[in-house]
């Protein structure tokens, strides 16, 4: 019994119950950092240390925190542990976090990570509270990846910023192809997000609405 | 004044929060299922947001930014508390929703149970908080264009859920394959009407 729910714990945040696809949490902070797949991982792991280790911390304090006043509580550690990741990238990658620029601050309101605390950690021992925590968040990076994936190498031709698509291709250099500069603007981040959607409902027939 | 008047039409239509940065998309895609409770938030988001950025803008100005506390004495001129902004705002954004809730509760009963949990659900609305980030970095200049900035960017994500809202009721009716239905296919209306909105884009007065 035990076994199960500690396998349950690691598989299910990353297909069944994917948070973004399927529990439609934390889409706000995450669309627009897709552009580029580096900035995606970055956003990702930032993410799921946020999540592990609020989640982590919150566990440890669940039983003296008052109800009344827990979502002030949660807010206060979360922000806590993203001002601690801010900090760090701004010292050690000041391009990533310019590149990011909001968008790390707003991890503090990103739903998932107050959804599994809220869910999972309020109720649960430290060890598995952090657990799920990290493999939301790495269900979170893997559908961030996936987009901005298909963004970078559609729209700007490289990934990671390594040209991709051969240079002699292009029509600027008597080729044939060109950019598909939609894949840049926001919307397509959404469009994008709908057929992974599509395509894993249509695998799992089970999560269909 | 037509620099309000700019300021304005820009933040509801060319910097939509949610079609062109995305904020708060949780509670659009959670509450836009019928109009009624989508206008109720978005009455409530516009009504927050207007509130606590000139309230976060006045911290800033006044206690956070690198200098800002010389008013208090000359010796704190190189103090640069800009790193503490994130906690500050969430504490002021959290208070504030707080401070609504109990206000229209005593007053308001009947709003109050219509609006039900959205109001403490407005503190961990990306939108809010993501106004008073965007502020702090596009750096406006007084309270007034933080005023005006706060109202433009509720009234436009009001707009959106308002009408995504009605989309999805008509929705209902239509024929969708299967694993499309519900939040895949919420996602991509929302993609279209972003492109759409970004006809908007340019336009200045």
């Amino acid at each position: 019994m035990q076994k199960k729910m500690n396998k349950d714990i690691y598989t299910k945040p990353l297909f069944k119950n994917n948070p973004i696809t399927v529990l439609v949490l934390g889409i706000c902070s995450s669309l627009a950092v897709t552009v580029q797949l580096k900035g995606a991982l970055v956003m990702a792991l930032s993410v799921t240390l946020v999540t592990a280790f609020s989640s982590l911390i919150i566990s440890l304090m669940r039983n003296s925190i008052p109800n009344r006043v827990r979502i002030i509580v949660q807010l206060v550690v979360v922000a806590m542990f993203v001002i601690l990741i801010d900090q760090v990238l701004k010292a050690f990658s000041y391009d990533t976090s310019k590149m990011l620029s909001v968008y790390i601050g707003l991890i503090i309101t990103n739903c998932i990570i107050m959804g599994r605390i809220e869910a999972f950690a309020l109720g649960n021992r430290p060890w598995p509270s952090f657990v799920d925590g990290a493999f939301n968040g790495l269900g979170y990076g893997l559908v961030l990846a996936i987009v901005a994936f298909f963004r970078e190498l559609l729209g700007s031709g490289t990934l990671f910023g390594f040209q991709i698509i051969p240079q002699t291709w292009y029509i600027e250099n008597g080729g044939w192809y060109s950019n598909n500069g939609l894949m840049i603007l926001p919307p397509m981040a959404l469009i994008l997000l709908g057929c992974v959607v599509w395509v894993q409902r249509s695998i799992d027939k089970e999560i269909e609405e | 004044m037509i620099d309000y008047i700019n300021l304005f039409i820009k933040s509801i239509f060319v910097d939509n929060m949610i079609f062109a940065f995305f904020l708060g998309m949780c509670s659009f895609l959670a509450v836009s299922k019928n109009v009624k409770t989508a206008a109720g938030l978005g009455f409530a988001v516009i009504f927050v947001l207007a509130v606590t950025l000139p309230l976060n803008y006045i911290l800033f100005e006044y206690l956070l930014k690198p200098g800002a506390l010389q008013w208090l004495s000359p010796d704190f001129a190189s103090l640069d508390l800009s790193f503490l902004s994130y906690i500050v705002y969430i504490a002021t954004i959290a208070a504030f929703v707080q401070i609504v809730e109990m206000v229209v509760e005593k007053f308001a009963p009947g709003l109050y149970s219509s609006l039900g949990i959205f109001l403490p659900l407005i503190a961990v609305n990306c939108a809010i908080l993501g106004g008073s980030l965007f502020m702090e970095q596009r750096g406006y200049a007084n309270v007034g264009e933080a005023f005006t900035f706060g109202l433009g960017s509720g009234i436009g994500w009001f707009l959106a859920i308002v009408a995504m809202a009605a989309i999805r009721e008509k929705l209902a009716y239509s024929n969708i394959p299967k694993p499309l239905k519900g939040l895949g296919i919420s996602y991509i209306i929302t993609g279209l009407m972003g492109i759409a909105f970004m006809s908007f884009m340019g336009i200045k007065l």
